[in-house]
């Protein structure tokens, strides 16, 4: 099982090549596209089904031995994100069938949307922090180009804002990756949390760690760095902006995840307290930035922010219960923001817009959208048995357990800011009759087949939601299986540079 | 030596960041370069400056004789050179066509989708 790692990266580069090929015929695109993404969700599956069974598989690239080579690891966390960003590029896929316009896959859009899974699949697996950066990259280039494709001039005016804030991120990131090279002479994260353990050098490593937040802080949009985000995630077509809602911050906050658990653990006291600070902010600010605002889309990416907020203070808060919060937080988040996305497509499509002056009676036009939106919404603020209510749950415990009254204070009122949000968006898209002069069509104005392909993946999605919240339990403990592996990376370690430890 | 080195990337970081925070949307993309400059050099000192030799060993020696230069960092260099001038090569595409559509170079104009 241990060679099949590559595959997570080697099918998208082995699609987008075919889309190339293919780039005049779009038909032959559109079945390459679905057929990959299906493939990918089903290997990603396979490698989960064996990290659960067989422990953390490794597989090292070209042979080399671990601290030299470039190594590709899997445990459950990474396992999960696999399975998440698989389930994603398909619902995403399909979606796209019915939604993205002809000249947009004449120019790529196919190719892109495959290196974008490509660059995030490679971050989830890689176990190597300057290979981090090339798929950081690698996803970004993708990203930018999907973002601006199309050339309107509000994806032009966001793109820009995206571009910059993320190529500033990456120049900080490079300039960490050099600095603790510098410092401990390797770059291979499981040797790196070996190494960086000797407390010689605590001041030095902990100026590196900030660099580190930063950069993928501004990736993850952690206060106060999250401005490009919802300046540009709604300008690009549907999809697009679902599956970079769904997965690209989250690369980020998995990053952030990964080396605050496994490289930069020596001085939890100041690093973690400061992302616990960065976190209640980041909470505070995405909320009542959604409050503010009129646009669908726009009061979505606001509430990417606060979620990302949650995720981060699983983190700060650093025990394995917290973990396993943020691990919960980030499955339930995936599934239910893209869906959330998805929903924001068809309501353009039965009203012209996603602005919530100028659209309304959906509910009587559609009551089984409304439906469909209801699922994902409730769950994203917390209503009891959707999956948001375990995860904030999990985290608000964790919180009152070690006395952080001001955390869990932070993550109840926000909850509730949450469902006002949502009973907004409820109020003047669904149900409010639709204003003057505009009309809203009813879903079998859609031609059936692309009703298929907008409302298929809409309901798997939900169906996932509604999953996890009545089955919380086993997915729970996986969540708190992963936590125990994050905490306590010695497992992690061993596999990695292939140390037996004595029993 | 890596004084010197250390003041230039000094410099470069803050020629680099001051020209971001310009509202001219050409110098800011020249400052995304001095800045990518900047983290290669840094790259470069942190990895450590020696006066060594090519990393070789001769054929028949078990290990190379006298003191060589680390390679990884060259490398890596080399590898981030190549993703930021591709980069840099985007954000001038987009630049292009951003002034194309809406006919300004000025940050200050581009405020329509934060409203």
């Amino acid at each position: 099982m241990n060679a099949w790692l590559i595959a997570p990266v080697a099918l998208p580069l082995f699609a987008a090549i075919l889309s190339l090929v293919l780039r005049t015929r779009i038909r032959a695109q559109r079945i390459v596209s679905v057929g990959a993404n299906a493939t990918a969700l089903a290997i990603a599956l396979a490698l989960f089904n064996a990290v659960r069974t067989d422990g953390i598989l490794v597989l090292q690239l070209g042979s080399w031995p671990a601290p030299f080579g470039i190594t590709f690891v899997a445990d459950l966390f990474s396992a999960i994100m696999l399975v998440l960003s698989g389930l994603m590029g398909l619902a995403v896929s399909v979606y796209g069938l019915a939604t993205i316009d002809e000249a947009r896959e004449r120019h790529g859009y196919h190719l892109l949307f495959h290196v974008l899974m490509m660059g995030v699949n490679g971050a989830f697996l890689t176990g190597d922090l300057f290979n981090l950066y090339v798929w950081f990259e690698v996803m970004l280039m993708a990203s930018f180009v999907l973002l601006s494709l199309g050339g309107e001039r509000a994806q032009l005016e966001g793109s820009i804002k995206y571009v910059a804030l993320n190529f500033l991120s990456s120049a900080l990131f490079l300039a960490g990756v050099g600095i603790l090279y510098g410092i401990s002479g390797t770059l291979n994260m499981a040797d790196l949390s070996l190494v960086l353990d000797q407390p010689a050098h605590h001041g030095i490593i902990n100026m590196v760690s900030m660099l580190f937040l930063v950069a993928f802080g501004i990736k993850a949009a952690l206060f106060p760095l999250f401005f490009w985000l919802p300046a540009s995630y709604h300008t690009p077509p549907h999809p697009v902006s679902a599956i970079f809602a769904g997965l690209l911050t989250k690369v980020g906050v998995y990053a952030l995840i990964r080396v605050f658990t496994l490289v930069f653990r020596q001085d939890v006291d100041f690093t973690h307290q400061i992302i616990l600070i960065l976190a209640a902010f980041t909470m505070v600010t995405g909320v009542l930035g959604a409050a503010a605002q009129m646009d669908m889309r726009r009061i979505l990416s606001f509430h990417i922010v606060s979620q990302i907020g949650y995720m981060v203070m699983g983190l700060g808060l650093f025990t394995e219960l917290a973990l396993a919060g943020a691990v919960f937080y980030i499955m339930h988040h995936i599934i239910v923001k893209t869906n959330l996305f998805l929903v924001a497509g068809v309501v353009q499509r039965l009203s012209g817009s996603n602005e919530l002056k100028k659209i309304g009676g959906v509910y009587r036009a559609a009551p089984w959208l409304a439906v469909l939106f209801l699922v994902p919404a409730l769950s994203l603020a917390g209503i009891p048995p959707l999956s948001g209510f375990f995860a904030k749950l999990t985290l608000i415990v964790d919180a009152l357990r070690g006395a952080s009254w001001v955390m869990a204070a932070v993550a109840l009122s926000v909850g509730l800011l949450t469902l006002f949000s949502m009973t907004k968006i409820w109020n003047e898209v669904f149900w409010k009759p639709a204003p003057e002069g505009t009309q809203t069509l009813p879903l079998a104005a859609i031609p059936l087949r692309e009703r298929i392909a907008l409302l298929l993946p809409i309901i798997v999605l939900a169906t996932c939601t509604v999953g996890i919240g009545l089955g919380a339990g086993w997915m729970f403990d996986l969540a708190q299986q992963t936590a125990e592996q994050l905490l306590d990376p010695r497992d992690y370690v061993n596999a990695v540079l292939g140390v037996t430890e004595a029993p | 030596m890596e004084a010197i080195l250390a003041v230039v990337i000094g410099v470069l970081y803050a020629t680099g960041l001051y020209l971001m925070m310009r509202r001219n949307i050409a110098k800011f993309i020249i400052g995304l370069a001095l800045l990518s400059h900047g983290a290669n050099l840094l790259i470069f000192t942190a990895g450590g400056l020696s006066r060594g030799l090519a990393p070789i060993i001769p054929e028949g020696a078990e290990a190379p004789a006298g003191i060589i230069a680390d390679p990884l960092p060259q490398a890596l260099i080399l590898t981030a050179i190549v993703i930021s001038f591709a980069l840099l090569a985007f954000a001038l595409v987009l630049f292009l066509r951003t002034h194309q559509e809406i006919r300004t170079d000025d940050m200050e104009r581009l405020r329509s989708t934060d409203r």
